[in-house]
C-alpha cells in the first residue's frame, strides 16, 4: 500500500506484545509528586517505566529522587538525560538565576556516584518505533523547547520514529504530522486515551511530574499502551504544600516553592 | 507487508468480506460477517491509492478515532478498526433502510411531518453533542432512520471531538464540508461550536418545508461567504401558509451569529416538541429579507466575520440546560412553592441560556371517568396553566426561556419522568411534602423521581419550622443525653 506523501512514512512496527508504559518527565527532585505518580501508575497497571530527564533542579529532594531513578534503571527502566541533570555535571550550562541557584545547591547534595549516573545518561533512547528524548529530536543537546507546530514539525521530521516522547516545557501537548506533512496540535484532556494512529507520526510532549506550569498544580505524566497505541495523559493531585515546605526549609528561592501551589 | 486483498471471501482481522455494497468517492463499503457478531455489518475501506484526495485519508482517520467512542441508538455501533500501517478499515453496524436523501423528490413535506422528523434529528444531535462530538456534515445523506423510527447519524469523517486531536484543523485551505449546509462560522475556520450543526439542521428544515435550499447550491468560496452577511428569504415569502412558529424556529437556526441560535440541540428539540409554546418574535412575521443597510453593516462589521476564541463544547452545553420544575398548585403548597422558586432562581441566575419548563400533573383516577371541568364549570387544565405562569412570574424570565405544561396522568412520578426523558431535561426541581398523610399512603413522588430520573434532581423542602412534637421530645430526654 502506498500513501501519497512528501515526508518519510512511518516505519512499520514489528508486532509486539501489549505493554503498558508509564512515562515521567521533569520530576525535578519533587519527592511528593514523583511518589504519588509512581503509586498512581502502579495502581493503574503500569508494567514498565520510562524517564525523560530532569530528575533534579528546583526541588528539595535530589538525593532521594536520583537514588529512586538509579534503582529503577537497575531494574531495566529506560532513562534519558535532561538539561538540569547535565548542568549538575557541567558548569557551563546557562540557566536563569533561580534555576542556577537550585543547581548549585543540588550539586552539593549529590554523591559523586549520583553525579556520574546523571552525566552518563544518554540523550536519546530508541525502542521499537518509539523515541525518548528530553527536549526534542532535531537537536537533543540544544535543549530547544517545543512551543508550537513548527517546533514540533522540526522534531518529527528529524526522526523516523512513529512516536517521540519528550518533556522539557512542562506543559502537556500532542502534535501529529500527516502523510502529507500537515501538522495538528492538541492540548490533551487528562484521563481520555488518544490512539496514535499509524498513518501519521506523533510528538507527545509530556507535562511535568514535579513542577507543572500549565496552571494545574497536579503532577502530570502519561501512560502508553504499546498494543493499542493509546496514550493517556494523567493528572495526580499530591501534597504540594509539603514539597513547597521542603524547598523553603532548604533555603532555595521562595518562588520555587510558591509556583508549585499554583502550577506556574 | 503484503496488502490484504479486497475481494469477496477475503478475510481481514476475522471479518469475511461479502459483496461490495457501495463504491463512493472517498471509500468503498463491503458487507462483512464475523461468526461471533450477529448484527449485519459493513466494512468501510478508504480509497488511498496514488492520486486520491488526501481528504479521503484524513476524514477516514477522523472516523477511525471517533466511531469507537460513540454509543447509543443514534450512531452506528462500531465493531473494529484497522490502521493505515496495515489495512485501513472501520467495521460498523449496517443500518437497514435508506438515508433522507431519498426524500428529496417528495419535497416539500407537510409541516407537521417535518416538525416531528427534525425534532428526532435534533434529539440525535443532542445525544451526539453530549458525547463531545460535533458532526459538521449534517445533511439528508448523513441521516438514516432505523425501522423503529429512531434517527441514526452516519459519516463522521468531518467531525470534531472535543477531547481528541482535530486532524482537519490545518489540513485544508478551504473549509471542508457540504456547501449548502455549511454554517457561516465554518467559513472562518471555527470547528468547535456545536451550534454549527443546528445551522445545518436549520438548512435541512427550511429545504424540507419549502422545497428550496436557503443558500442555494453554490460551491464557490465567494458564494458560500455571502451567508456571513446575507440572510435567506423568509419561508413565508415562499409559502403563504407557512406557520409562524415554524418560521421562528427555522430562522433562529439560520442566524448568522451562533449565539443568536437555539443554545443547544436539546432546546431546539424542545421547541419542535412544543410548537404552541414557541415565543414568536419579529422573525416569525418577516416576509422580506433584511434591508440592504443591515446587510452592508454585517458585511463590513469585523466583529461578525472574525473568528472567535476557542469554545468548549461541554461548557457550552452545561451553560444551557433545560430545567424542569414540578409544582403542585393545590391548596397549602405556598411555602413549598416559594422555596422552589428560590431554588429555581438560583439555578437560572448563573445560566442565562437555561430554559425553564414548569410542570403540573393533573392526576386522573384509575377507575373514575374524569371530567375536565371542575364543580364550578372552570376548565381545570387552563386553570393550572394560569397558576404555573403566576408561580413563574417573579422569576421575570423572557418568554423564550419559559414554558408551562400540564401533564395528565394516573401516576404523577411516571409522568414527570417521561416528560424529562422525552424532552432531554437536564435538571428536575421537585418539592417534597413532609408528614403528609397522602405521602404515607401512596409513597413519595419526589422519592420516585429522584430515584429513577436519568438527570440531576433537586428535592426542595419548605423552610423548617420547629415542630411541637420535636420540641417536646427533646425536653423529655435526660440531661446527660442532651449535653
Amino acid at each position: 500500500m502506498s500513501i501519497k506523501s512528501g515526508s518519510s512514512r512511518a516505519v512499520i512496527v514489528r508486532v509486539e506484545e501489549s505493554v503498558l508504559l508509564a512515562i515521567f518527565a521533569d520530576i525535578h527532585a519533587n519527592r511528593q509528586a514523583f511518589s504519588a505518580c509512581l503509586d498512581f501508575a502502579r495502581a493503574h497497571g503500569a508494567e514498565r517505566m520510562i524517564c525523560l530527564g530532569d530528575y533534579v533542579g528546583y526541588g528539595a529532594d535530589p538525593e532521594w529522587t536520583v537514588e529512586t531513578v538509579m534503582g529503577l534503571v537497575d531494574n531495566g527502566v529506560m532513562a534519558v538525560r535532561g538539561n538540569h541533570d547535565n548542568a549538575v555535571g557541567t558548569v557551563s550550562e546557562t540557566m536563569n538565576a533561580e534555576a542556577q541557584a537550585a543547581i548549585e545547591w543540588t550539586r552539593g547534595r549529590l554523591s559523586a556516584a549520583q553525579r556520574r549516573f546523571l552525566a552518563e545518561l544518554p540523550l536519546t533512547l530508541r525502542e521499537d518505533d518509539r523515541l525518548y528524548v528530553h527536549s526534542e529530536a532535531s537537536s537533543p543537546a540544544k535543549w530547544r523547547y517545543v512551543q508550537n507546530r513548527s517546533d514540533a514539525a522540526l522534531s518529527i521530521s528529524a526522526t523516523n520514529a512513529h512516536a517521540t516522547f519528550c518533556g522539557h516545557i512542562h506543559r502537556p501537548a500532542l502534535y501529529s504530522m500527516s502523510a502529507a506533512a500537515k501538522m495538528t496540535s492538541f492540548v490533551p484532556t487528562s484521563g481520555v486515551p488518544v490512539q496514535l494512529l499509524g498513518g501519521r507520526r506523533w510528538l507527545a510532549v509530556l507535562g511535568s511530574v514535579g513542577q507543572p506550569r500549565d496552571g494545574n498544580p497536579a503532577a502530570s505524566f502519561a501512560m502508553f499502551d504499546t498494543g493499542s497505541r493509546e496514550i493517556t495523559y494523567c493528572r495526580v493531585p499530591y501534597d504540594a504544600e509539603a514539597a513547597a515546605n521542603r524547598i523553603r526549609e532548604n533555603g532555595l528561592p521562595p518562588w520555587l516553592a510558591e509556583r508549585l501551589l499554583v502550577g506556574r | 507487508m503484503v496488502k490484504p486483498s479486497n475481494e469477496p471471501g477475503a478475510v481481514i482481522d476475522g471479518f469475511t468480506l461479502g459483496e461490495c455494497a457501495h463504491r463512493g468517492g472517498m471509500a468503498t463499503l463491503w458487507t462483512v460477517t464475523r461468526p461471533d457478531i450477529a448484527v449485519p455489518l459493513l466494512m468501510k475501506v478508504p480509497r488511498v491509492s496514488e492520486g486520491e484526495d488526501p481528504a479521503a485519508i484524513v476524514s477516514f482517520e477522523m472516523e477511525q478515532m471517533v466511531l469507537p467512542r460513540l454509543s447509543g441508538p443514534h450512531v452506528p455501533q462500531c465493531f473494529g478498526t484497522g490502521d493505515f500501517a496495515r489495512q485501513p478499515y472501520v467495521v460498523i453496524e449496517r443500518i437497514p433502510g435508506k438515508t433522507l436523501y431519498g426524500r428529496l423528490s417528495d419535497l416539500p413535506i407537510p409541516y407537521q411531518e417535518a416538525r416531528v422528523l427534525v425534532g428526532k434529528i435534533a434529539n440525535a444531535l443532542a445525544d451526539l453533542h453530549r458525547q463531545n462530538v460535533i458532526h459538521h456534515d449534517i445533511k439528508p445523506s448523513s441521516i438514516m432512520l432505523r425501522p423503529s423510527g429512531e434517527v441514526v447519524l452516519i459519516d463522521f469523517g468531518l467531525s470534531h471531538h472535543n477531547q481528541l486531536p482535530d486532524l482537519l484543523q490545518e489540513e485544508f485551505r478551504l473549509p471542508f464540508g457540504t456547501a449548502p449546509y455549511m454554517a457561516p462560522e465554518r467559513l472562518l475556520g471555527v470547528r468547535d461550536d456545536p451550534r454549527s450543526d443546528l445551522f445545518s439542521l436549520g438548512v435541512l428544515l427550511y429545504f424540507f418545508t419549502t422545497g428550496v435550499r436557503p443558500f442555494g447550491e453554490t460551491e464557490t468560496m465567494q458564494g458560500m461567504r455571502r451567508r456571513l452577511w446575507r440572510d435567506p428569504h423568509p419561508p413565508r415569502k415562499l409559502r403563504a401558509d407557512y406557520p409562524p412558529w415554524l418560521q421562528e424556529i427555522v430562522l433562529r437556526c439560520l442566524e448568522i451569529e451562533p449565539a443568536w441560535r437555539q443554545p443547544t440541540a436539546s432546546q431546539l428539540a424542545f421547541e419542535l416538541g412544543h410548537p404552541d409554546q414557541v415565543k414568536l418574535t419579529a422573525r416569525s412575521e418577516r416576509l422580506k429579507r433584511d434591508p440592504m443597510s443591515t446587510v452592508l453593516r454585517r458585511r463590513f462589521n469585523r466583529g461578525l466575520t472574525q473568528p472567535k476564541p476557542k469554545a468548549d463544547l461541554a461548557a457550552q452545553l452545561a451553560s444551557s440546560p433545560i430545567v424542569a420544575v414540578a409544582l403542585d398548585t393545590g391548596e397549602g403548597s405556598g411555602a413549598l412553592n416559594d422555596a422552589m422558586r428560590v431554588t429555581a432562581g438560583r439555578i437560572l441566575s448563573i445560566l442565562p441560556s437555561a430554559r425553564l419548563a414548569c410542570l403540573n400533573v393533573l392526576k386522573l383516577g384509575r377507575v373514575t371517568i374524569d371530567r375536565t371541568l371542575d364543580e364550578q364549570g372552570n376548565n381545570k387544565h387552563i386553570d393550572r396553566l394560569v397558576a404555573l405562569r403566576h408561580w413563574a412570574q417573579p422569576l421575570k424570565l423572557d418568554d423564550s426561556r419559559l414554558t408551562v405544561h400540564v401533564l395528565e396522568a394516573v401516576d404523577p412520578a411516571a409522568a414527570i419522568l417521561e416528560f424529562a426523558e422525552v424532552n432531554n431535561v437536564d435538571h428536575i426541581v421537585i418539592g417534597a411534602r413532609q408528614n403528609s398523610l397522602v405521602r404515607t399512603l401512596l409513597g413519595s413522588v419526589s422519592a420516585k423521581v429522584a430515584g429513577e430520573a436519568a438527570c440531576s434532581v433537586t428535592v426542595v423542602r419548605a423552610p423548617r419550622l420547629a415542630s411541637r412534637h420535636q420540641a417536646e421530645s427533646a425536653n423529655d430526654k435526660p440531661l446527660e443525653a442532651r449535653a
